[in-house]
């Protein structure tokens, strides 16, 4: 499925999508199949797999660590793509691959796009590329069949906002705080008066990550959104899970509580 | 030929540009505008040249060697910009930017530091400016340039140690980027050179071309045959090429070479780099076959970095500089050299110009080359003393 119906499929639902973020190759390739697996259980409509990057601009000590055991436990790109492409063999949800712009470039936009189709990838995310940067990433994945995703910030201009969505993403990524990935107590102060600018220039889907670390704050992030992105929250786990069938237990029981804080309460805002 | 300045996507021919998170580009455009517009007020550049003049010490002297031209065979003039107010080139930028800061009312400075020069002349500035602080060093640095944390403590400046990766320059600034992300709204991040997303390799430059601009009216006409500066991230080195490119003499940057170019353990991103994304910037850097960033190696904490600016990558494929490296070694028997015949101890980064002479001293023989003396040695003292065995 690709993320245009998935987004579909929810919206008509009356809910948004959850979309639970975790390093490819933490704590091993095939481990953290596995662990993609426990949060499809735990009623994932899609994923965000990380493809680990050694100087994550946009990310915390979590992630951080996340990538750096990743990479210690052999998670080249090419690693990472395959395990992408079993989570999506094996599960049969959209995925999203997220990094950074320099292995992509290393590699080259088309072959690194080219490998991303194979292995069944609907979506590329890049966390250090502005819209300003992004026309030939939005080419080489357009030529694959990859959709885009461009990010809207809290700081972000209604004229940027315009140029993020003539670009022509799959979906925005709402930055849901004012930092780089992490927990954060409290839910975003942010995400309903962005919902409410994005809403206003376009129909394209809105998911909001960053910092989104409890059930009740992705309960009202999914108030004005097609989907929640949880990230650190969850890699926290697996870092912190003794063996592969600890963390997947612990995913498997945390993935449930965030599955279940995607429904819309009456009366909240709707996407239009 | 050189660019003015660089295009409307903040690019030096392919490089340089914009890769930075979402949230901080607003900032960016707002740096930008400040910048175009602070350098068309008259009284802007009236502050900025007071400032550099009664409280940094500009001009700085360029001055003639005798011993050690003597000594190599090549006649030798050093741009002094170790006698600086607090030891380098590095105040240049940091009373530039605390300025422009100023103008756009943020209280808050942040910076990273390599070697602590950067990170001491950014702690200078917020006393100055009556700004809060906070510098981010990481705990390989903090170690070998110890003085440094000291002064930038004394001067009301939060120094936070940065344990990811090697715990040094490159850390730093990512680091320093993290909290901008966090903190954009009150905050001007100074970045340390000629690196970063665009505006900051044009701004540092332009804040830096004073020593290039100054060398040239000190000459009073007479043309060099080389000028020389070590390059980390290369502000000394764009500071003092930028005014000189195109006007005859030869330009040449020194990178650190560390254990040896063959050994994978340096700093010279140009000499043995390839082109890819780092701190926001498309440039020369050190990778693998995967594009993840390798580690940079040098004896001096200042050229630690396995980036360049991307002016300097503009800089090299047309040929406008070239780029060559000098060992640790070498660099600490420049230091030696520069300290024996003319009673100056050097910091350990421009210490790697005078090897690189001492090194190629035949085909210099007889040449005038000016050399920039980006910072003293006193930060190296110990660092230098613990690596012989003296301490
Ligand atoms: C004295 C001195 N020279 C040179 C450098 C390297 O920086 P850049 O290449 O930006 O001049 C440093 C950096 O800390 C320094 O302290």
């Amino acid at each position: 499925m690709s993320f245009p119906a998935l987004f579909e499929r929810t919206r008509a639902a009356g809910r948004a999508a959850f979309l639970p973020y975790l390093m490819a190759g933490l704590p091993g390739p095939d481990a953290s199949v596995e662990l993609f697996g426990a949060l499809d259980e735990a009623g994932a409509d899609g994923f965000e797999i990380g493809l680990p990057y050694a100087d994550p601009l946009m990310d915390g000590p979590v992630i951080q660590a996340a990538g750096a055991a990743a990479i210690g436990a052999g998670t080249t790109i090419d690693v990472g793509l395959r395990v992408a492409g079993e989570v999506v063999a094996r599960f049969g949800k959209p995925c999203a691959v997220m990094t950074y712009a320099n292995p992509i470039l290393r590699l080259g936009i088309d072959r690194f796009c080219g490998r991303a189709a194979d292995a069944g990838v609907s979506a590329l995310i890049v966390a250090d590329l502005p819209v300003d940067e992004a026309a030939p990433f939005v080419a080489g994945a357009a030529r694959r069949g990859i959709g885009m995703v461009l990010f809207a910030a809290p700081t972000t201009s209604d004229a940027r906002l315009q140029a993020v969505v003539e670009a022509g993403p799959v979906f925005i990524y709402g930055v849901a705080e004012m930092g780089v990935t992490g927990e954060r107590a409290a839910a975003s102060e942010w995400a309903a008066g962005m919902a409410a600018r994005v809403r206003a220039v376009t129909g394209l889907p809105l998911a909001f990550g960053v910092g989104i670390a409890t059930p009740q704050a992705a309960a009202e992030a999914a108030a004005v959104a097609d989907g929640v992105i949880v990230g650190t929250a969850l890699v926290r786990r697996v870092l912190e899970a003794p063996n592969p069938a600890a963390a997947a237990r612990s995913l498997r029981e945390a993935g449930a509580a965030f599955a279940a804080s995607m429904m819309r309460r009456p009366g909240a805002s709707q996407p239009v | 030929m050189t660019m003015d300045r660089p295009d409307q996507r903040g690019r030096f021919g392919e490089y340089g540009g914009r890769f930075a998170p979402e949230t901080l580009m607003p900032a960016l455009a707002e740096l930008e505008g400040a910048f175009e517009e602070a350098r068309r007020d008259p009284s802007f550049r009236a502050r900025l040249d007071g400032l550099l003049a009664d409280y940094a010490g500009r001009p700085t002297p360029l001055y003639e060697t005798e011993r050690l031209s003597e000594e190599l065979g090549i006649r030798v003039l050093l741009k002094r910009e170790d006698l600086l107010h607090t030891g380098a080139h590095k105040i240049n930028n940091t009373i530039g930017q605390g300025l422009l800061a100023q103008r756009m009312g943020k209280p808050r400075l942040i910076a990273e530091t390599g070697a602590g020069q950067h990170g001491v002349a950014t702690a200078t500035a917020a006393a100055l400016f009556g700004m809060e602080c906070a510098v981010y060093m990481g705990t390989v640095d903090i170690e070998r340039q110890a003085l440094n944390v000291d002064r930038m403590e004394m001067l009301g400046a939060t120094v936070i140690p940065v344990t990811s990766g090697a715990g040094t320059l490159k850390d730093a600034v990512s680091a320093a980027m993290r909290d901008w992300v966090a903190t954009v709204a009150g905050t001007h991040y100074i970045i340390g050179s000629v690196v970063g997303p665009h505006p900051f390799p044009w701004i540092v430059r332009e804040f830096q071309r004073v020593i290039g601009e100054e060398t040239i009216a000190q000459l009073a006409g007479r043309v060099p045959d080389v000028v020389a500066a070590c390059v980390g991230g290369g502000s000394n080195a764009m500071g003092m090429f930028y005014p000189f490119a195109g006007t005859g003499p030869d330009l040449v940057g020194v990178e650190a070479g560390g254990r040896g170019i063959a050994s994978g353990e340096h700093g010279a991103s140009l000499v043995a780099g390839t082109p890819g994304v780092l701190h926001g910037a498309f440039t020369y850097l050190l990778q693998d076959e995967e594009g993840q960033i390798r580690e940079a190696h040098s004896v001096s904490a200042g050229l630690d970095y396995p980036g360049v600016g991307p002016e300097h990558s503009y800089f090299h494929d047309a040929g406008i500089a070239r780029y060559v490296s000098v060992t640790d070694d070498e660099a600490l028997g420049g230091l030696d050299l520069l300290a024996r015949t003319e009673g100056i101890i050097p910091a350990l980064e421009p210490a790697h110009v005078i090897a690189w002479l001492a090194r190629e001293r035949a085909e210099l023989a007889g040449k005038t080359v000016v050399v920039c003396l980006s910072g003293r040695g006193d930060k190296d003292v110990e660092h230098v003393a613990r690596i012989r065995g003296r301490k």
